[in-house]
């Protein structure tokens, strides 16, 4: 068989679809690095600064302060709209002029207040909105930091700095801000955010204490934020009645509070972001990036009346150093905001409030800070353009000498180095907005081009695989030449236009162009065939009509990834895809029964005598199968709601108890609980072993001396002793036996990577000799002297009387043994009997397959909680189940007279089987959420903790993907497993005329080489065509619902989680098809071994 | 000879979707406070009483009840027995398909086992009723070339179309809608109603439509 092109078209699949993820994910999750360093009071002013001789050297925090306290009202999804008063509109809408008290204290009091438009910066949802006005910086979906587990800002903070230096901050609202800030606050009262149906819940308690707090002295800053206008957008949108009372109950609020404000008090009312017309926020667009900032205090807080200086638009990230600096806090070290420079008083008129910095001060601590990060920043990450970069730093380098030489000669500072000090901030911001808070739509679009085409690529490589595998291999050669010529030519345009390369755009031409070419010459071979064999004519046009969607293998996955644009769904999504399983399952016996094959046909004396042929399974046979097939769906069934006990809750969902079997046995205090759960694993590991012994027995396979063999009397049940011991090891309450903590603790080092290291052996040692074939020669004579005398060897069936080869599978090898009629001319001296045995021929294939899918789940479960044993149990279960239903139905099928020589797998069990990879992924304790990954798989083997972060990140994945990698490796079983379950004379009788009564098994592979090759590209690339859709919707459902609430809660994580699932599984099932046609290399040596001159 | 069938079948159906709808409206005005969401049970054991009563009340007029082959009132007695004992084992039968299907095990069981009334007696009490108590026989109607007669393929079409419906009942149940239909089990059992409706008016339409390709073997 061809096993180049089956590879490499394969691998070339996997590489455009992993392209088509990378520029999506490259343009939609922007990564940005968390520089944890904090600023301290004495750095401010200080490094190689020349002060002025005469002032003490400064500490910044010890200055007094312009203001000593700050009431921050934060209204969630305050627009700017929301904010404005027009005395000329008459009919206002339910949102216009309900905020009246802004505009009056604005006019009445012009050197008081001020009302800005406050800009956000993209993703606009609130946890986004809260950490960029704390840290002053730019939040990404990612922020790479040190721990993915807590949602915990660790960058320097507003909060944590007023924590420093002894402010007291005082916090009521939203309790997200109890998640990103846990033990910041000298008194919090969080109150739920969750439930967006609810307007008043989280006002209402902040009201109830919010006076109460303002008139006492416990408090320096205090934090109220209120959510009930978010929420009312969100519910009812901005246009209607709740809106408008709930914008005057604000209006009413900031009044109260203007009134108890004190001198040395600032306030801000601000919005967080804004709101579309239909009340959602998350995107990019004005309306929902432009809220409201509303500054105040009962002291003159700004020079003068407004003036043509102003700001139109004040950025939210400038909120950050302004509030440290009129509050006398060092700005937080990863702030790039620039200070709001008509809050400071312009040089020279320092009088009106004491210890405030004029603008060129403020400016210059601000520059200093942004220059102190960027230094930082660029140092740890490379994403920052290298030419903006040394520009910026050129340019701060000249203002900082222009601004010493200023001050050393005590000049009177010009208006010119303030602008350039501004415009160099504000390129500062930009330069980091276009680098980290940007979509990228075009890139975007490329990877969801390339998706669907990979999609569509994989679909006609399914259709077409006997044909690319009869052009045996140049159909891919175009192609991949295009792709090289495309990447190249891109890159040198690159050069040339901008001097440099950017990977990704080339990645991209490359993929598309291949893709292209591939579907271009695709479609012309397609006619090709047509037009020499009729039959498959009808079939190809036929391909996307309404009716063949409609069909539940078709179907079901389309539901599947409709599901995944809506964020109910995923958050269902473990008891959604449970079922589609289940209902796929049951439809295979009820189209069986609609084509009349599922019970043995009546026998119609009167019909059936002429024109129905007779039927080539009797009707035992029939009521055997289908007895099968209803038992195996009755395991599916049972491990499919016994599946359903395993899953964890995500916070979503209300009222959702976790598994009990999810937490580690150590964590349990019952002692008899324990002890039951223990025993529970060891019984469900000891099956899963006996299980796959038993199995492997059965077909014969245990009788040859090979590594695989080898593993499976050995390897396989020391591993599982060891993963015993393990879980006993770790189970043990570290306080009962203080004597044997040593020994505890070298069992918890040792035995995992004992049972590490045997997996390892096994995996090589099977995938070094596959063979799990024995040979007995009949007449006693040594396996050597085959070779001459016999020219053929034929099976009977036989069951041998030892007990240990006790299901004997002889087997015959009919087209080599055609050769060796054809070639020698002796034939007719060995007499019929036949003169080799051989032993577990008929599962050659699947056996390796089998067991080495054994071993790895016995890997992965290692990674997992004990209790998970129970969950690997059932996964195996439901493997053999599915496996059996499917063979079960296509020996059925065969009723038909539908027998061709091709293995094809049709779509049900191939749907089935990547839904079932997702209904384990959730059945083993999984959820695409990050908060839901179990850390705990990185110190397995390793409690001290790693050194590196390649370990533990690959042990975490295997844990995370468990079940996709068993499915993926597992499925070329699903080609195997109706030529194992096959009942003699089905297909054999039609197949090989004389010798109808031969079990040929899996041998029948060999026979037709070129079939099995396209069966088996078949499978993988509808395999990872279900696979790909899956991805591709979820892939669509980020880019469609970029600006929806649920997009940064439920959709990115799903996306991240999907991409790296396909990763995973499709790496997985390359490895499923190496081993299959590694196997088919030791068998063809094993034949030629056999029969040397049949190698001839 | 199929014009006459046809339009007994429509007429049969006309009077069985009338049924459904009085089952709907009369409690509304005899009990104070009924609605289809506030008292679901209620509504959908009238829904399933009238059903009941009305279609074994047509077939048994009608005739489509296969022949009793014996006369004897001990077997007239079997039969009825036997097919309460099937009314009762589907009743079980549905409950446990619906369980598995991710329905609540313990808590809401009589909601579950409700629907599963329903179910049965907008299905099996059918297929009861067309082709007497024989698992067999309604194994065998499901397939392709099983049906023997217009009632059988109507038979087809309507079961179908009830189970679908309620499978495509059970899709909103996890939508954070927040509507009173989307409780357990209001959306399914609306989902098998509107479905039994449907497959109301699409069987005749379909048999009629498609009168000349149907033929049926002799019984």
């Amino acid at each position: 068989m061809k096993k180049l092109p089956v590879l490499s078209l394969l691998l070339w699949l996997c590489a455009v679809y992993f392209v088509g993820i990378y520029l999506f994910v490259g343009g939609f999750l922007l990564v940005r690095l968390e520089v944890n360093r904090t600023s301290t009071c004495g750095d401010v002013l200080q490094p190689g600064d020349v002060m002025q001789p005469g002032e003490e050297p400064a500490d910044f925090c010890r200055v007094q302060p312009r203001f000593r306290r700050a009431v921050l009202l934060i209204i969630d999804a305050l627009k700017i709209d929301f904010a404005w008063f027009d005395p000329n509109n008459t009919s206002p809408r339910p949102y216009e002029n309900k905020l009246p008290v802004l505009e009056e204290t604005v006019t009445s009091r012009p050197s008081h207040s001020r009302l800005y438009p406050f800009r956000a910066d993209p993703p606009t949802t609130t946890m986004q909105r809260i950490k960029g006005f704390t840290t002053g910086s730019l939040p990404t979906f990612v922020d790479v930091g040190n721990n993915f587990a807590s949602s915990a800002i660790l960058e320097d903070n507003l909060i944590h700095q007023f924590g420093q230096v002894g402010k007291r901050v005082v916090f009521m609202g939203d309790d997200t801000w109890e998640n990103l800030f846990p033990k910041k606050f000298h008194r919090s009262l969080p109150f739920p955010s969750f439930n967006v149906k609810d307007l008043h819940t989280v006002d209402n308690g902040i009201l109830q204490h919010l006076y109460s707090t303002m008139v006492g002295e416990d408090w320096d800053v205090l934090v109220a934020h209120f959510l009930g206008v978010d929420h009312c957008g969100h519910r009812f949108g901005p246009d209607h009645p709740a809106m408008a009372d709930k914008l005057t109950q604000m209006d009413g609020v900031i009044r109260s509070v203007i009134d108890r404000l004190q001198n040395d008090t600032l306030l801000v009312v601000m919005g967080d972001h804004g709101m579309t017309d239909t009340g959602d926020h998350g995107g990019e667009s004005q309306k929902e990036t432009d809220a409201a900032i509303f500054l105040y205090s009962p002291s003159p807080l700004f020079p003068g009346p407004p003036t043509q200086s102003e700001p139109d638009v004040v950025p939210q990230t400038d909120l950050v150093p302004t509030l440290a600096l009129l509050l006398g806090v060092p700005i937080p070290y990863s702030s790039v905001g620039q200070v709001l420079l008509p809050v400071f008083s312009p040089h020279g008129q320092t009088g009106g409030a004491v210890g405030g910095l004029s603008q060129l001060e403020a400016l210059w601590i601000n520059a200093k800070q942004v220059n102190r990060f960027l230094e930082t920043y660029s140092g740890m990450a490379k994403d920052i353009p290298a030419e903006s970069l040394s520009q910026l730093k050129s340019e701060f380098s000249r203002l900082s000498s222009e601004y010493l030489a200023m001050v050393r000669e005590g000049r009177p500072p010009s208006p010119r180095l303030a602008a350039s000090l501004q415009a160099y901030l504000t390129s500062v911001r930009a330069t980091c907005r276009a680098t980290w808070a940007r979509f990228n739509p075009l890139k975007m679009a490329a990877g969801l081009a390339i998706l669907a085409f990979a999609c569509l690529t994989c679909f006609i490589v399914s259709e077409l695989s006997l044909v690319l595998i009869r052009e045996s291999g140049h159909g891919l050669k175009p192609p991949v030449r295009v792709a090289f010529i495309a990447g190249v030519c891109v890159a040198i345009g690159q050069i040339g236009t901008q001097g440099y390369v950017e990977a990704s755009w080339c990645l991209a031409a490359a993929a598309l162009s291949s893709e292209l070419v591939f579907l271009w010459r695709a479609r012309r071979s397609r006619a090709v065939p047509e037009e020499k064999n009729g039959f498959k004519a009808p079939k190809s046009p036929s391909w996307l009509t309404p009716r063949r969607l409609l069909l539940p293998s078709l179907l079901v996955p389309l539901l599947r990834c409709a599901s995944l644009l809506s964020d109910s769904y995923v958050i269902a999504e473990g008891r959604a895809v449970t079922f589609l399983v289940f209902s796929l399952a049951l439809y295979i016996p009820i189209h069986l029964n609609w084509d009349g094959l599922l019970l043995p046909p009546i026998h119609d004396p009167l019909k059936a005598a002429g024109f129905l042929p007779s039927p080539a399974l009797s009707p035992s046979t029939v009521r055997k199968e289908s007895g099968t097939l209803l038992a195996c769906l009755g395991v599916l069934v049972g491990s499919l709601y016994l599946s359903l006990s395993f899953h964890a809750c995500r916070e979503e969902q209300g009222s959702c108890q976790p598994s009990p079997f999810l937490s580690p046995l150590s964590r349990l205090q019952d002692n008899q609980l324990k002890n039951l759960h223990y025993v529970l694993s060891v019984v469900s590991l000891g099956l899963w072993t006996y299980l796959l012994k038993r199995c492997l027995r059965h077909y014969g396979n245990l009788n040859a001396s090979s590594g695989a063999v080898f593993t499976a009397h050995w390897i396989l049940p020391l591993t599982s002793v060891c993963l015993a011991l393990h879980w006993a090891v770790s189970a043990t309450p570290e306080d009962s036996f203080r004597n044997l903590s040593e020994l505890i603790g070298l069992g918890q080092l040792v035995l995992p990577r004992a049972a590490f290291c045997l997996l390892g052996l096994g995996m090589f040692l099977i995938w070094l000799d596959p063979l799990t074939v024995f040979i007995k020669p009949k007449d006693k004579t040594p396996a050597r002297g085959q070779s001459q005398t016999p020219s053929r060897y034929r099976a009977s069936t036989g069951i041998s009387t030892q007990a240990e080869l006790h299901h004997l599978i002889p087997q015959i090898y009919q087209r080599m043994r055609r050769s060796l009629d054809d070639d020698e001319q002796f034939m007719g001296d060995v007499d019929n009997s036949p003169a080799v045995k051989a032993y577990g021929l008929g599962t050659v294939y699947s056996a390796p397959l089998m067991l080495f899918c054994g071993m790895l789940g016995i890997g992965l479960l290692l990674l997992h909680p004990e209790g998970m044993a129970l969950s690997f149990l059932l996964l195996l279960l439901e493997m053999g189940a599915l496996l059996h239903i499917h063979a079960s139905s296509t020996t059925l099928r065969s009723l038909q007279g539908t027998f061709s020589a091709d293995f094809n797998v049709p779509w049900t069990p191939v749907v089935l089987w990547s839904l079932a990879a997702t209904q384990f992924f959730h059945a083993t304790g999984h959820l695409p959420t990050f908060p839901s990954i179990q850390w705990g798989a990185a110190f397995v083997g390793f409690p001290d903790g790693h050194t590196g972060t390649l370990l533990p990140a690959s042990l975490v994945t295997l844990n995370t993907f468990a079940s996709h990698i068993l499915f993926s490796v597992a499925c070329p079983l699903l080609l195997f497993w109706p030529l194992v379950c096959e009942v003699r004379g089905s297909r054999g009788g039609r197949a090989c005329g004389d010798e109808g009564e031969d079990a040929v098994m899996e041998m029948r592979l060999r026979e037709h080489p070129q079939q099995f090759t396209s069966a088996l590209l078949q499978l993988a690339t509808r395999y990872l065509f279900i696979l790909g859709a899956q991805v591709f919707s979820s892939v669509c459902a980020a880019a469609i619902l970029r600006r929806h609430l649920m997009v940064w809660k439920v959709f990115a994580p799903k996306l991240m989680f999907e991409a790296s699932g396909f990763l995973v599984s499709s790496v997985s099932l390359l490895i499923g098809v190496a081993l299959v046609l590694r196997v088919d290399v030791a068998v063809g040596g094993w034949f030629k071994r056999l029969i040397p001159d049949a190698s001839r | 000879m199929w014009d006459h069938e046809i339009r007994a079948m429509a007429s049969t159906h006309a009077i069985l979707a009338a049924s459904v709808f009085m089952a709907t409206v009369l409690p509304a005005a005899a009990v104070p406070g009924f609605s289809v969401y506030g008292t679901h049970l209620l509504w959908l054991y009238s829904v399933s009483g009238a059903v009941t009563a009305v279609s074994v009340a047509i077939f048994w007029l009608l005739g489509i009840t296969p022949p009793a082959k014996k006369h004897t009132v001990g077997y007239k007695l079997s039969r009825l027995f036997r097919s309460c004992l099937y009314f009762f084992l589907s009743c079980l039968f549905f409950h446990t398909v619906v369980v598995l299907y991710g329905a609540p095990l313990i808590e809401s069981a009589l909601e579950t086992f409700s629907l599963s009334v329903l179910l049965t007696s907008l299905t099996t009490l059918r297929c009861l009723c067309v082709l007497g108590p024989n698992v067999q026989a309604w194994i065998r109607v499901f397939s392709r070339h099983g049906a023997m007669s217009v009632w059988d393929t109507c038979l087809q079409i309507t079961v179908a179309c009830t189970l679908v419906g309620a499978w495509v009942g059970a899709f909103p149940i996890p939508l954070d809608w927040d509507r009173p239909w989307q409780a357990w089990p209001v959306s399914c059992s609306l989902g098998a109603t509107i479905g039994f409706l449907t497959g109301l008016v699409a069987a005749p339409a379909w048999i009629h439509f498609h009168r000349k390709q149907l033929t049926y073997k002799c019984k």
